[in-house]
C-alpha cells in the first residue's frame, strides 16, 4: 500500500485526471468523423421510414435519390432560393422569449431543412424535422405529412435519451404507426392534433399516450404544438396551400 | 479463493457467478435481455470493460492512496466506459442505440466496481485480468441464458432469425408478451439461482 500523505492524494488524482482525458479526448476525436457519418445515415434512414419508404434490401443512398431537400425560412414559409443553399445556415437564428418556447428549445435556426417527395412530378409527401423536450432529453423526429398538408402519413424519433421501457417507447414502431392518417389541423386553420391518455380510437386529432410516460408525452404535445403552429412550420405548409389552391 | 488460473478464471462462471450468487448487475441483466444480440454485445462490453479496468487497477495498486481509491477505481472504469461507447458508436450505431443509457451504466454496474475493490487492489494483474475475464463469461452466461428464453418465447426469433413463427406474421406460435418486458427477467434469474443453487448446495445461504 503506498504512503500516505495529503500532497500525494492530489498528484496521483491530477495524474490520473490528466492520462484518463487524454485518452477520452483522442478516442472522441479520432472516431468523430465516422460517427457523424453513422449519424447522417441514421437520419436519412428514419426520413425514409417517417414517409413510408425505407426497405431493408436496398441501400440508403438508392432510397434517398428521389428526395429533394430545401430549405425553408420559418417566419415566411418561403423557400430558400437553390443558389443560396450552400451557406452556412445552421449557425443563423434567433433565440426564442419564453412565451414563444413550447418545446423548450431556446434557439430556432431561421432556416430548416424540409424533404420532399414527388410522384411523377407531383409533391406527394413532405418531411419536416421537429424536435422538442421531454422529460430528460430532447427528443428528435421526423414528420411525413401526406400532399393535403394536414394528415400524417408517419413519424420516426430517432434521437432521444428518455426512460426505456417508459418515455423510450416514442421509438416503438408500433406506437408511431398509430400515427398515420391524424390529422394536424382542423378545416379551421387551427393545430388540433395531441397526444391523449388512454386510447384514441377514430379520432383524427387525437393519438394514443404513453402509458408511464405523462412527461415524455406532454414533451411530444409540445413540440407539436411548436413545430406546427406560428414559429414551426405552420406558416410553410399555408403558403403552399395557399399556392396549391391558385394553381388548382 | 481460487488458487490456480483456471480455477480463477472458472470460480466466477459457475460457483461464485455475479449474478446468480452476488446477485449484482441485475438492473442491465433485466433491460438489455429482450434480444440475443443486444444480451451479447452488453457481456461483451462488460467482460472487456471489467477485464481490463481491474488490469489497470491492479497495475498501479501500489501507487493508489488508500484515501481517494474509490475516485481512482471510478475514474479508470469510466473511462474505459466511455471509450466502449464511443468505438460501439463509430462501428455498431445500430446496436449502440438499442444499448441506449446501459453502456453507460456499465459504470454503475457493480460487478466491475466490486472486481476492482475486491479483487484487482491485492492481485497481481494477470490475476486480476483473468477473474475480470471470468466475471464477464459469468455475467453474460446469465444475460444469454434469459435473453434466450426471453427472444425465444417472446418474439419467436434468436439472433433476430425465425425459429418459430408468430401468428402475427402468419404462424402459428402465440407470443407470451410477458417476456418481452423487462421485469420477466426477475423471474427468469430466479429460476436460474434456483438451478444453480440445486446443481451446487454450496451455493445456498445458511439459516
Amino acid at each position: 500500500m503506498a504512503k500516505e500523505s495529503v500532497f500525494r492524494s492530489y498528484y496521483t488524482v491530477l495524474i490520473l485526471a490528466f492520462v484518463c482525458s487524454a485518452l477520452i479526448g483522442l478516442t472522441a476525436v479520432g472516431l468523430r468523423p465516422k460517427q457523424e457519418a453513422n449519424r447522417l445515415q441514421d437520419q436519412r434512414k428514419n426520413i425514409l421510414y417517417a414517409a413510408g419508404l425505407y426497405e431493408e434490401d436496398k441501400s440508403i443512398e438508392e432510397l434517398f435519390l428521389p428526395i429533394e431537400t430545401r430549405f425553408v425560412e420559418l417566419a415566411t414559409g418561403l423557400y430558400l432560393p437553390e443558389d443560396q443553399m450552400g451557406v452556412k445556415l445552421k449557425s443563423k437564428g434567433r433565440i426564442l422569449t419564453s412565451d414563444e418556447d413550447l418545446a423548450g428549445l431556446r434557439f430556432i435556426e431561421q432556416y430548416s431543412p424540409v424533404y420532399l417527395v414527388k410522384k411523377n412530378g407531383q409533391l406527394s409527401q413532405i418531411i419536416l424535422p421537429v424536435r422538442g423536450k421531454g422529460l430528460w432529453s430532447t427528443m428528435y423526429a421526423y414528420v411525413a405529412i401526406d400532399s393535403d398538408l394536414t394528415t400524417i402519413n408517419g413519424v420516426s424519433f430517432y434521437e432521444h435519451g428518455e426512460t426505456p421501457g417508459l418515455g423510450g417507447e416514442i421509438e416503438n414502431r408500433n406506437w408511431q404507426h398509430s400515427w398515420q392518417g391524424k390529422k394536424l389541423y382542423k378545416p379551421t386553420g387551427e393545430m388540433a392534433l395531441k397526444l391523449v391518455k388512454g386510447t384514441a380510437g377514430q379520432n383524427p386529432y387525437q393519438i394514443d399516450g404513453l402509458s408511464g410516460a405523462t412527461l415524455t408525452a406532454d414533451g411530444v404535445n409540445n413540440l407539436l404544438e411548436f413545430w406546427f403552429g406560428e414559429h414551426g412550420f405552420k406558416p410553410y405548409l399555408f403558403q403552399l396551400q395557399k399556392k396549391d389552391k391558385s394553381n388548382g | 479463493m481460487a488458487d490456480s488460473k483456471k480455477e480463477l478464471f472458472l470460480w466466477p462462471i459457475f460457483k461464485r457467478n455475479p449474478i446468480a450468487l452476488l446477485v449484482l448487475g441485475v438492473c442491465s441483466a433485466l433491460a438489455v435481455t429482450g434480444q440475443m444480440l443486444t444480451a451479447f454485445v452488453m457481456s461483451l462490453c462488460v467482460t472487456l470493460v471489467v477485464a481490463f479496468s481491474s488490469l489497470t487497477i491492479s497495475l498501479v495498486r501500489s501507487h493508489i492512496p488508500d484515501s481517494v481509491r474509490i475516485g481512482i477505481q471510478i475514474t479508470v472504469i469510466a473511462t474505459m466506459v466511455i471509450m466502449v461507447d464511443q468505438i460501439l458508436k463509430a462501428y455498431s450505431f445500430e446496436l449502440s442505440k438499442q444499448l441506449s443509457i446501459y453502456v453507460g451504466l456499465i459504470i454503475t454496474n457493480c460487478i466491475v466496481m466490486g472486481r476492482a475493490e475486491g479483487y484487482a487492489m491485492n492481485n497481481s494483474p494477470v490475476a486480476s485480468f483473468i477473474d475480470g475475464i471470468g466475471n464477464g463469461i459469468g455475467y453474460g452466461l446469465i444475460l444469454m441464458s434469459v435473453a434466450f428464453v426471453r427472444e425465444l418465447l417472446g418474439s419467436g426469433t434468436l439472433f433476430g432469425f425465425e425459429i418459430l413463427a408468430l401468428t402475427s406474421n402468419g404462424g402459428w406460435y402465440v407470443r407470451n408478451g410477458l417476456l418481452v418486458l423487462p421485469a420477466s427477467a426477475f423471474f427468469l434469474i430466479a429460476l436460474l439461482i434456483w438451478i444453480m443453487r440445486t446443481l451446487d448446495p454450496e451455493q445456498q445461504e445458511k439459516n
